[in-house]
């Protein structure tokens, strides 16, 4: 066996997966995989959601056992029944949604369950000084003493990265990481992960990103149904090549944005202010307005008040400062809205959550298909099958919806399939305004191209619509204007066609100062 | 991991912790010194015998209706403890509409009038809890467990007193007039030309077997039921879709204790013709179980109220044919059926689906 010393590794992969299969159910979820992941490299796992690439790392990291198939890791075959064994192996995973208890320290978070010693103080010091160690050799600078409710997300990120390091991880994976990200905060994370190979390392990013790939990747696998169909070096692939291989045909450029003539507003907002209860800052006088036929995007980082914009919007929570005027109607404190009297008026909202909100998942799809639209549902107080079916079914012809199954729950169907189930009923009613949450997230670039496409359409058609995304790239793709939101406040809106993502990044900060609001 | 089907989850569980159940039992029977078989038969012959069938029926009937009121309740997430308190309110509700009435009204009216009394003050007494729950965030098992102390405390005091029967020192009413109470089966069955055995099985049976019916249609054929439904599963979403959620949970409970309430229908308007102290005897509480164990849906609930009726009803028979047999150890037969398909209902689940599945590779 070969030591471990650098030399000796980088002539056999880090992990070496032969004839990996995993079925779940019907589902074939890894078909038969090959993979070789060398040593001492970024390497990517590419592929449209569903296309098994989370499966294939969660075997790896012992969550799944494989039905078929043999797992090397560092060249010794390696049996995974539990992550236990996975990190016995040096093999570490951060997950997508943080692992992290927030009312506990950094330090307390990275030897969560090790310790050390019965006694924690006991043991402590010399924890302190092994996470400063880490720190310092991968570049990865934190308070260890800090809350990690009080750290930006960017941060918490380091803190899980930390945590896999603290454990001997020596395979490094991360599961779509970049999701709540800033830009700059991305390009900090990229850092790291070079310092993680750097110190010799192995890194496994899966995303859906090609850019992140290209950037960042010295390698790339690329899954599409389960099956890996191909392997490129990223410096000699390009995006356009990466993107055919994950959908399986050409795909088309994206959508340009059409110039729209301008029309009446639909909707303003003057001076809204929104606490949450636990008395964060929410919204501080936010004003806006939307004109018919226009896509206005908020761009931020998440949790700035995008969300809380959303929900009082949307009726969901209370208008306490300022007012809104939609539909003839005026909103404030004295006559607040409900969410069914919004959507009376024509207003209809695709929430950012689709699990918690969007959707009821036990439900059929049917029975989704009518989730907010009682009118739909069936005759006066009644519900009808036959109502919910042919509604359902409308929606799936509309939007491509796959498995074309209404009676099947809503748990059953693809993330992204999941999201065309909330996207067709929310567009089906062609709203005067539509609150248009995070419509991509977690979901496959050939989704991504109909939604867009969806949302252009529905916009040519005379829909004021509100775009809120964490993804720059899919504001400046879309929107006519974009709206910068920062602690609760809009730093600024400016026209798209003028944007940069250095500009939109600094004002994202709450930094730079675009055209007044 | 895996979903179950549906038929299993309905049909094989049930039965098998059933069979468990009943496995424990034998022990317990054998352990006392009897023949477990001999036991069964006895048992069953004392359920099910011509003679005996109407009681199995009649103790049904208030496992059905309290069954059916935990049942709508989980529908909506909601932990309706307070079944024994909506039951004892719903029988003030037969008794006060009886005593004050009946001399003034004809018999018909008034038992129409007890039906809705019953159903109507079981019904409040549940929505309070409610609306507690909905507007004030007091959890809904806190406050149902204090509304069952509430509701005994209440009865004690108006049955030792304002509604005693005159004259007399037991905590009960008088005999309500032959003209306000719902008929008997072997009555009924009489003027049709059949011969039944004699037994307290009344018309609330029929009402438990039409309530099975409108729960059914309410929870997955109206928008009231999808509403409740929606808040069961995901009130967040529910939220969203501009449901009502705190109407709606104000609106279940109420209709939970009204079936609660439908349960003094059967003791009674039905059986007793009178009010006495604590006439619910636990059946509010077992109507967890039933419900637990018929999976939510009526017809589960049917065959779990008729299962447990029939275990009442044979285990009293058993105090009489076996002296080693009291009455406490039937009850420790009644309580291994509750572990077993309510508090361990799931206990197997993960086995028996692993059983499933490898005897069925190529699904799909």
């Amino acid at each position: 066996m070969l030591g471990d010393d650098g030399a000796g590794e980088s002539s056999h992969a880090a992990v070496r997966l032969r004839g990996i299969t995993k079925r779940f159910g019907a589902v074939l979820a890894n078909d038969d995989v090959d993979l070789d992941i060398p040593a001492g490299t970024v390497h990517g796992i590419v592929g449209e959601n569903g296309a098994g690439k989370s499966t294939l790392a969660s075997i790896v990291y012992g969550l799944h056992a494989p039905d078929g198939g043999s797992i090397e890791i560092a060249g010794r075959p390696a049996v995974l029944r539990s992550p236990g064994d996975a990190i016995a192996l040096g093999v570490g995973m951060v997950h997508q949604h943080f692992m992290l208890i927030p009312t506990f320290t950094v330090l307390e978070n990275v030897v969560l369950g090790i310790e050390g010693s019965f006694r924690l103080r006991s043991g402590e010091a010399d924890n302190r000084a092994r996470l400063k160690d880490l720190s310092l050799a991968h570049g990865l600078e934190i308070d260890p003493d800090a809350l990690v409710d009080d750290l930006p997300v960017g941060l918490r990120q380091r803190v899980e990265i930390l945590k896999a390091l603290f454990r001997g991880t020596r395979i490094l994976i991360l599961d779509e990481p970049t999701g709540v990200l800033t830009p700059d905060e991305t390009d900090r994370l990229f850092a790291n992960l070079r310092a993680v190979c750097d110190a010799g390392g192995t890194v496994v990013l899966i995303t859906h990103k090609l850019r992140e790939v290209m950037a960042v990747c010295d390698s790339v696998s690329i899954m599409r149904h389960g099956r890996l169909v191909g392997s490129r070096k990223t410096s000699e692939t390009t995006p356009g090549e990466l993107a055919e291989l994950m959908v399986g045909r050409k795909i088309g450029q994206a959508v340009r944005m059409s110039e729209s003539s301008v029309r009446s507003p639909v909707l303003r907002v003057e001076g809204l202010t929104w606490r949450s209860p636990g008395g964060a800052p929410g919204l501080q006088n936010v004003s806006l307005e939307l004109r018919a036929g226009e896509i206005l995007g908020v761009a931020g980082v998440s949790g700035n008040g995008q969300s809380e914009l959303l929900d009082v919007l949307s009726g969901l929570s209370g208008v306490q400062e300022g007012h809104i005027e939609f539909a003839g109607r005026r909103i404030d404190r004295a006559s607040p809205a409900t969410p069914a009297g919004m959507r009376a008026l024509g207003l209809t909202h695709v929430p950012e959550d689709r699990h918690r909100r969007g959707l009821v998942l036990p439900f059929e799809a049917r029975e989704n298909a009518v989730l907010g639209r009682p009118e739909c549902a069936g005759p006066g107080l009644w519900t009808s099958g036959t109502a919910m079916q042919a509604q359902a079914e409308r929606l799936i012809a509309r939007f491509d919806i796959r498995p074309p199954e209404p009676r099947l729950p809503a748990t059953a169907f693809s993330g992204g399939n999941q999201q065309k189930i909330v996207l067709a009923r929310e567009f089906e009613s062609e709203p005067v305004v539509l609150l248009l949450g995070q419509p991509t997230r977690g979901v496959d670039i050939g989704t991504v191209e109909i939604v867009h496409s969806r949302v252009m359409a529905l916009k040519e058609r005379g829909t004021g619509i509100l775009l809120v995304s964490t993804e720059l790239d899919e504001i400046l793709a879309l929107a006519d204007r974009i709206m910068v939101m920062s602690g609760g406040r809009v730093v600024g809106t400016v026209p798209a066609a003028d944007a940069t993502v250095r500009q939109l990044g600094l004002m994202m900060t709450g930094a730079g100062e675009g055209a007044g609001a | 991991m895996t979903n179950l089907p549906r038929w299993f989850d309905i049909g094989v569980l049930p039965l098998v912790n059933l069979a468990l159940a009943l496995l424990a039992t034998a022990v317990v029977v054998a352990l006392v010194g009897e023949d477990p078989l001999e036991v069964l038969a006895v048992l069953l012959q004392g359920a099910f015998a011509p003679s005996s069938l109407g009681y199995t029926l009649y103790y049904a009937t208030n496992f059905i209706f309290t069954g059916l009121a935990a049942a709508i309740a989980f529908q909506a997430r909601l932990f309706n403890i307070g079944a024994e308190g909506q039951a004892l309110l719903g029988g003030l509700g037969v008794a006060l509409a009886c005593l004050s009435l009946e001399t003034a009204l004809p018999g018909l009216i008034v038992t129409l009038v007890a039906i809705a009394g019953a159903a109507s003050f079981g019904a409040a007494w549940a929505a309070v809890p409610g609306w507690l729950q909905a507007y004030r965030g007091s959890h809904v098992v806190i406050t149902t467990i204090m509304f069952n102390f509430l509701a005994s405390g209440l009865m004690v005091w108006l049955l030792s007193g304002p509604i005693m029967r005159a004259g007399q020192g037991s905590p009960q009413t008088r005999l309500f007039g032959e003209t306000v109470r719902l008929p008997a089966l072997h009555d009924i069955a009489h003027t049709l030309g059949f011969e039944v055995a004699r037994s307290p099985l009344n018309l609330s049976f029929v009402f438990a077997l039409l309530a099975s019916t409108a729960v059914w249609v309410l929870i997955w054929r109206t928008k009231f039921g999808y509403a409740l439904r929606a808040i069961g599963h995901g009130e967040e979403a529910a939220r969203y879709a501009g449901i009502p959620v705190r109407r709606v949970v104000v609106a279940v409970m109420a209709i939970s204790g009204a079936l609660a309430g439908c349960m003094a229908l059967n003791e009674v308007l039905g059986a007793q013709h009178k009010l006495v102290l604590n006439f619910s005897a636990g059946y509010g509480f077992t109507g967890i179980a039933v419900a637990l164990m018929g999976r939510n849906h009526p017809l589960g609930i049917l065959a779990a109220g008729l299962l447990f009726g029939a275990l009442f009803q044979g285990g009293a028979e058993l105090n009489f044919e076996f002296e080693t047999i009291t009455h406490e150890l039937t009850l420790v037969m009644q309580g291994l059926v509750i572990l077993f398909s309510g508090a361990l209902a799931y206990m197997f689940t993960p086995w028996l689906a692993r059983l499933l599945l490898t005897q069925r590779p190529d699904h799909g």
